[in-house]
């Protein structure tokens, strides 16, 4: 019975904190575009634009959903659905304070790169399913793109699990106590190219969500509105919810793995409230980053992940083994 | 590229269509790309989707009434469009136009160019995917617009000249408002470069895409900045002059790279040197009337063939008229500089990934109205 | 291998350039003018539609309903309607209509118009669902509260009536030589008529 109770409210919990943030991320990544450009960003509806979220999310879920005569019902329908469990079913393994967490895995970390994969294979299935040509180019994209980027995250996730020993994500985190200075990314005693490391797999993590100036799978310039080109209403509103989705697990990963989860930086309160301060931090800087950079094409890519970021990580997994070995 | 083709297993290739609607085409442009994979075997423009018969138009109506069509031919640079018509016209039937009118034209024509310039800046960015720099370029460019209405009344579709000079004067609120101007827009151009053009990623995309050799350029006519990337030093300001000037000190930059960013510095450059334009004229601007008393109502060339031509923003605007010693021109021959420019893109496009294409075609600043005209 | 590291190093370093440029627009204020609570105040050669201009001396237009608007207008969306009123000089302006769906704002019209009775307006609030919104007449849009009767002047009125009176009679004689005359009966009618619009025209 405890433990009915204790799937009940986390579930409740979960729902209602990713609804929250699902819906003013939007509202966050609108309003910094528009100071960004010199503009203001939503501002007519509520105080602030606060009830913008509120009205699109109305709108989108009042529209008609159309099914393109090409398409294959059945896997146009299911796409944006897959796309979305996959990026919720993740957050089950987040800890968000000590004793804040969903379910503590031993494989945490494993479990979220296993579920996460099946992200790109959404994507994959919208493009083919909406059988529109630019939906299919952005989803072969959409897949060389995750998989090329999913290689040095690992390798990087496998660096800092040779460090701590543990998958488990508490684990993780319970050894970065006592200041900022025992963090993951400055932990220069378990090797020197920690900081490195941390940038890589920020940068991984960017493009893994598909985020610019690695959105390939939508470039609007180039393929109108890549896999979500046919989807309107909410087949497009899952698509964009399980990116936000995909994003927030995306910083909080690198929270956990590198910016010591909920400890605190000097040491003193730790809690979640830490890792919520990061983990919107980390947010920011990929809203600030998308609407900085321009987008890079497809060779761009795959170049800078096989010439600079697997090499990285590799170096700094040796040099990781190395440190283990002689201190 | 090709001997990657050639080493494709698969021969399959399917037909896409960029357009009439499209995000990139930047209106009614509709490019039927033959691809194999992301690479481009054959990309076709097709062309007509906003054709309006604007030669036609010039040959049933009177000089007079012709004016409105100039602007809504490259509606980004109209000044220049209108700057061409007034030539042609003076040139036919022999008006002089007084020193002050030529000097508020230059004044005009070159506001125009930056304005044009800075759109292009904005759009381009945006074909690569940044959204920011837009908005930036658009700022600057409605201080511009602002700087014209007061002038000219409209804010895109000027039509503002007149034979023998313009349809009213500038006054001292324009000259001190464009002083300001000048000033507030010069250190905005470094901030552009750090910005946009260091950009790593840009680079990337820019760098050694979209190779155009000045003999395609020779082959297919391209002019303006496509030529001046081409290595090519030719501006008909300088290589043709009209109205005044030669009486101002400014540079042509070309760029021997022959790339897309070779193209994108060009543009860059150019709004600096029409700055320097700018200031020069708003220092020697003499007084006296702006347009020319002796003006017939009723204008009627002599019989003859008439041909005129400016440096517009997008390259060389030229105009041709066969004046059969009536009121209304028998033959009107309208050389649209974009024209030129985009039948280079299916030779220069053979063999590039889709979102290099893009980059290149939004590299050649295309304005589809006044290419189908 | 170096030119490898170099080329890393000017990338991230470009790339938190930008990012610094944009923070540091992110911290200024917006420009953004918020259209429907402010308003842009229009320079005064601003081109919105053409208007008559108001003469304060008599409170009315000053078009003389000659027509070289309508003439010099490339897209035709001017036309004037006019009438002769008794006692009134020149023609009478009734209506001035302006098709503004086919404008372009060139400025023929003003800069044809000898009278200075039109000039460009500063309206730019125009919005509506229909066409024929924008089939202004421009006679009513000067004098929203009711055109006004034009003023007749006695004198012009008891001269225009006795030149009438002398033309009738005048073609009343005619009729009766005509008569008389059954060859040149054509000819005289042809004559009388042509006199009479020649009379109005003086007038």
């Amino acid at each position: 019975m405890d433990e009915l109770i204790r799937i009940l409210s986390y579930f409740v919990g979960i729902a209602a904190f990713l609804g929250l943030n699902l819906a003013y991320l939007g509202w966050v990544e609108r309003k910094g575009a528009g100071h960004i450009q010199r503009r203001n960003g939503p501002k007519e509806v509520g105080p602030y634009g606060l009830l913008q979220p509120l009205a699109d999310g109305l709108k989108l879920m009042s529209k008609q959903l159309i099914v393109p005569d090409n398409a294959d019902r059945i896997l146009y329908m299911a796409a944006p659905v897959l796309c979305m469990v996959a990026s919720v079913i993740l957050f089950v393994a987040i800890p968000w304070g000590e004793n804040l967490v969903p379910r503590e895995f031993d494989f945490g970390l494993l479990m979220i790169f296993s579920v996460a994969s099946a992200a790109g294979l959404s994507i994959l299935m919208g493009g083919w399913a909406s059988g529109n040509k630019y939906s299919l180019i952005a989803g072969t994209r959409a897949v060389s793109q995750s998989v090329a980027y999913e290689v040095p995250m690992l390798i990087t996730a496998i660096t800092i699990v040779m460090i701590s020993g543990s998958m488990n994500l508490n684990e993780i985190v319970r050894q970065q106590a006592g200041g900022f200075w025992h963090w993951n990314f400055l932990a220069f005693n378990k090797s020197i190219f920690m900081p490195i490391s941390f940038l890589v797999f920020f940068t991984c993590s960017m493009a893994e969500t598909n985020r610019a100036p690695f959105d390939l799978g939508e470039a609007e310039s180039e393929l109108v509105a890549g896999y979500i080109t046919e989807y309107g209403g909410m087949g497009f509103g899952l698509f964009m919810m399980a990116e936000y989705a995909n994003l927030m697990i995306g910083c909080s990963l690198t929270t956990i793995l590198f910016l010591g989860g909920w400890q605190c930086p000097f040491g003193i309160f730790p809690g979640p409230h830490w890792f919520l301060i990061k983990m919107y931090f980390l947010i920011w800087c990929f809203v600030w980053i998308r609407w900085t950079y321009p987008r890079t094409t497809l060779w761009g890519l795959l170049n800078l992940s096989w010439k600079y970021l697997i090499p990285f990580s590799l170096v700094n997994l040796l040099v990781t083994a190395l440190f283990i070995k002689v201190f | 590229m090709s001997t990657l083709l050639g080493q494709s297993q698969l021969q399959e290739t399917f037909e896409l269509n960029i357009g009439p609607q499209h995000p990139a085409t930047h209106g009614v442009l509709r490019l039927k790309v033959t691809m194999d994979g992301e690479y481009i075997v054959k990309a076709e423009p097709v062309l007509g989707y906003i054709h309006r018969m604007h030669e036609k138009m010039g040959e049933n109506r009177t000089w007079n009434k012709f004016w409105p069509n100039l602007g809504r031919l490259d509606y980004l640079s109209a000044i220049a469009y209108n700057h061409g018509y007034a030539g042609l016209v003076e040139r036919a039937a022999g008006i002089e136009v007084p020193e002050r009118a030529e000097y508020i034209r230059v004044i005009t024509v070159e506001l125009n160019r930056i304005q044009s310039h800075l759109l292009w800046f904005g759009a381009f960015v945006l074909d690569l995917g940044g959204f920011t720099p837009l908005m930036y370029a658009f700022d600057e460019r409605e201080q511009i617009l602002d700087l014209l209405e007061s002038v000219t009344g409209s804010r895109l579709t000027y039509c503002y000249f007149r034979f023998g000079g313009v349809y009213n004067d500038i006054d001292d609120d324009f000259i001190t408002g464009t002083r300001a101007f000048i000033k507030r827009f010069r250190p905005q151009i470094p901030m552009y470069h750090d910005l946009v053009t260091g950009n790593v990623i840009l680079m990337e995309r820019l760098v050694d895409i979209g190779h155009v050799s000045s003999e395609m350029c020779r082959k297919y006519g391209a002019t303006g900045p496509v030529l001046r990337g081409s290595g090519v030093n030719f501006d008909i300001r300088k290589n043709e002059p009209y109205s005044v000037y030669p009486e101002f000190d400014f540079d042509v930059p070309v760029y021997t790279e022959c790339d897309s960013m070779a193209r994108y510095m060009v543009r860059m450059k150019e709004m600096e040197q029409s700055l320097r334009i700018i200031e020069q004229a708003l220092d020697k601007i003499p007084d006296g009337p702006y347009i020319a008393e002796k003006v017939p109502k009723m204008i009627k060339p002599v019989k003859g063939d008439y041909h005129f031509a400016v440096e517009a923003a997008r390259g060389t605007f030229s105009m041709r008229t066969v004046s059969d010693g009536t009121n209304q021109s028998y033959r009107m021959r309208l050389r649209s500089p974009t024209y030129s420019n985009l039948s280079l893109f299916e030779e220069a496009s053979r063999g590039m990934l889709l979102a290099d294409a893009l980059a290149f075609m939004g590299s050649l600043d295309l304005v589809i109205p006044e290419m189908d005209r | 291998m170096s030119g490898y590291f170099k080329y890393l190093f000017d990338g991230i370093k470009s790339l938190a350039i930008g990012l610094k440029i944009t923070n540091k627009e992110f911290l200024t204020k917006p420009i953004t003018l918020q259209y429907p609570h402010e308003s842009v105040k229009m320079t005064p050669r601003y081109r919105g539609h053409i208007e008559l201009i108001r003469n304060d001396e008599t409170s009315t237009h000053q078009c003389v309903s000659c027509g070289m608007c309508e003439k010099g207008c490339p897209s035709g969306c001017i036309s004037v309607k006019s009438k002769k009123v008794p006692g009134v000089k020149g023609k009478v302006l009734t209506a001035y209509i302006l098709n503004f769906t086919t404008c372009s704002l060139c400025g023929q019209c003003v800069e044809n118009c000898k009278f200075g009775a039109i000039r460009f307006s500063n309206e730019y609030n125009l919005a509506s669902r229909r066409k024929e919104d924008y089939i202004f007449n421009l006679l009513e849009r000067l004098h929203p509260e009711g055109v006004p009767e034009p003023k007749v002047d006695p004198e012009l009125l008891k001269k225009e009536q006795e030149k009438k009176e002398a033309a009738a009679k005048a073609a009343a004689e005619k009729k009766a030589a005509a008569a008389k005359a059954a060859a040149e009966k054509e000819a005289a009618e042809k004559e009388s008529a042509g006199g009479e619009s020649k009379a109005e025209e003086k007038s």
